[in-house]
């Protein structure tokens, strides 16, 4: 992959003009670059990535196995593009496993939210045969940060 | 009681590290965002670690030959060769060490003689000017110079040689500089080195960490040196390695097999889980230090773009992984200028006077660090730069 999409989707704070003192480039090609992937859709958007352990009432996250019953002409497409459109998902893959099709990554103000969501929404669509909910406990690692706080302070002290 | 009576003077009278001072408020302020450490912050690749899990899943707990296995320094010979370009029988002309540090005070204490004066350029590492002392050498210190990109010049060594010079410490790719010598410069230094018959140590521990179109050269790879050099180098910077404690030394056999008394005595012979680490690590670890190699060059790119939009003058250094940026526009003393940073924005460096007299109007800035920890760390520097004068966060 281009170096400079390994850069944005580790950090997305990086200015143009540290883009192009790291890449060797000048800031007028890194813009271009950049409009270029946005253009082509390779560069989606961004987002901040927050541990909600850390604030009050920060809502619940749920892990969903969905199984589905593919159809004729769509394949899995079609269920997948209306589990897209629920506001509570977050995300969601075909991984076509042995025991389901779809995952989706679910947040929701609190249990009962969850719940409700997969009772009325999710399960009660056509091709959906199950799922199984796990809720989430705790984060340990999200995009690639880790929200584990022992950051070694102390193995990495200072030296020369 | 009085301990002094007990405690062997030349031991006394060596001066403690300068950073206890700045380690300590670090502790004390908590939550300080550092730039001061001096070793890689990747993990040791996973087949290097597998390695050393897998010889301790088998048993091989024992001791080493002295020398280190000889498996292991046919692989050292081998990588030698293939990088540097020079070749060291196995046998008679590699000593694994617990470090590249134990080489380094092997081969001071094998070399010097009471009296014997060293050349040491700095700013550099702290290690050779005390143990130089501790082998009752006397240390004679060569400025190197910003206008010069910190390399040394034949002219700045020429000027400090006298009838007692022995032996010349080489410490490039420099800590902490980030200075490298081209071969021209080597060929320069390595005529001088000849015209006085002296020794050189040639520190290359960062000699895997150089950016730009050239690489290390070894000056034991320059016509008639390797007979009158003492290479140290190691497995801590270039297979980010350091807790594994594993360099070694390659030089005529004359003067390994001498070391190697020393180190029978004082350390019998190298970690034994680590070499076996070792071994994989040089057989199939090449694309891991590319690997390091490119991601600590484009940190290097960041920080010292940072550095120069700050406005402090920021001389591009080509290997190692610290920049050493001039503070002596902000008309405070290395001292100073870390202090007031560390109490008022909590971010710590370390002042170039760490590393030699010389280093005063310097601080030594190390991005072996993650590239959002280094863009926030520049941000802060940067508030501190346009406000030197903020008030002190309360510890």
């Amino acid at each position: 992959m281009d170096k400079l999409l390994t850069l944005l989707e580790d950090n997305a704070q990086f200015t143009y003009s540290q883009l192009a003192a790291m890449l060797g480039e000048t800031e007028t090609e890194i813009k271009k670059r950049i409009e270029d992937y946005k253009e082509k859709g390779v560069i989606k958007g961004t987002s901040t990535i927050i541990d909600r352990s850390k604030l009050q009432n920060a809502g619940v996250n749920a892990i969903i196995e969905i199984k589905v019953t593919p159809k004729a002409e769509t394949g899995f497409d079609e269920t997948a593009k209306i589990v897209a459109s629920f506001d509570n998902v977050d995300s969601v893959y075909l991984a076509a496993s042995a025991t389901f099709d779809l995952i989706a990554f679910v947040r929701g103000a609190n249990i009962q939210e969850v719940s409700s969501f997969v009772a009325k929404q999710l399960s009660t669509l056509d091709s959906v045969v199950s799922t199984a909910t796990h809720f989430v406990l705790t984060e340990y690692k999200k995009s690639g940060i880790s929200f584990i706080d022992d950051c070694n302070e102390e193995q990495r002290s200072m030296e020369l | 009681m009085d301990y002094n009576r007990f405690i062997n003077e030349k031991i006394r009278t060596v001066k403690p590290s300068g950073i206890r001072k700045y380690f300590d408020i670090a502790n004390e302020m908590g939550h300080v965002i550092s730039l001061s450490v001096g070793e890689p912050d990747f993990q040791t690749p996973w087949h290097i670690r597998e390695a050393g899990i897998d010889s301790l899943q088998r048993g091989k707990t024992w001791y080493t030959p002295n020398r280190g296995f000889s498996e292991l320094r046919q692989e050292i010979s081998k990588y030698f060769e293939r990088r540097f370009h020079v070749t060291y029988n196995p046998d008679t002309q590699i000593l694994v060490t617990v470090g590249g540090s134990e080489a380094i005070d092997g081969a001071i204490r094998t070399i010097v003689s009471e009296g014997d004066e060293v050349l040491i350029p700095e700013p550099s590492f702290v290690c050779y000017n005390p143990l130089t002392r501790l082998a009752d050498g006397v240390p004679v210190t060569i400025e190197t110079k910003a206008e010069n990109g910190f390399r040394l010049t034949a002219e700045e060594l020429e000027s400090k040689i006298t009838p007692k010079s022995k032996l010349l410490i080489l410490p490039f790719p420099n800590n902490p500089t980030g200075a490298v010598m081209r071969k021209e410069h080597l060929e320069e230094i390595a005529k001088v080195v000849r015209k006085h018959n002296l020794f050189v140590l040639s520190d290359e521990i960062y000699g895997e960490l150089t950016y730009g179109n050239t690489s290390h050269i070894s000056i034991a790879s320059l016509e008639g040196m390797a007979e009158r050099t003492i290479v140290i180098s190691g497995f801590s910077k270039s297979y980010a390695m350091t807790g594994w404690r594993l360099g070694y030394a390659l030089g005529p056999k004359e003067i390994i097999e001498q070391m190697t008394k020393l180190h029978q005595f004082a350390i019998m012979s190298a970690p034994t889980t680590a070499q076996y680490a070792a071994i994989e690590g040089l057989r199939h670890g090449d694309g891991d230090i590319e690997y390091m190699r490119n991601e600590y060059n484009i940190r290097r790119r960041l920080i010292v773009d940072g550095f120069t939009r700050m406005g402090l003058t920021c001389f591009e250094p080509e290997g190692a992984f610290y920049v050493f940026p001039s503070i002596k526009s902000t008309g405070l003393t290395s001292d100073e200028f870390c202090t007031k940073l560390i109490k008022s924005r909590r971010v710590a460096v370390i002042p170039g006077t760490a590393f030699g007299d010389c280093g005063e109007g310097y601080i030594r800035v190390s991005y072996s660090y993650s590239l959002g920890h280094i863009m926030e760390a520049l941000n802060r520097i940067e508030m501190f730069i346009n406000n030197p004068d903020a008030p002190e966060i309360e510890a």
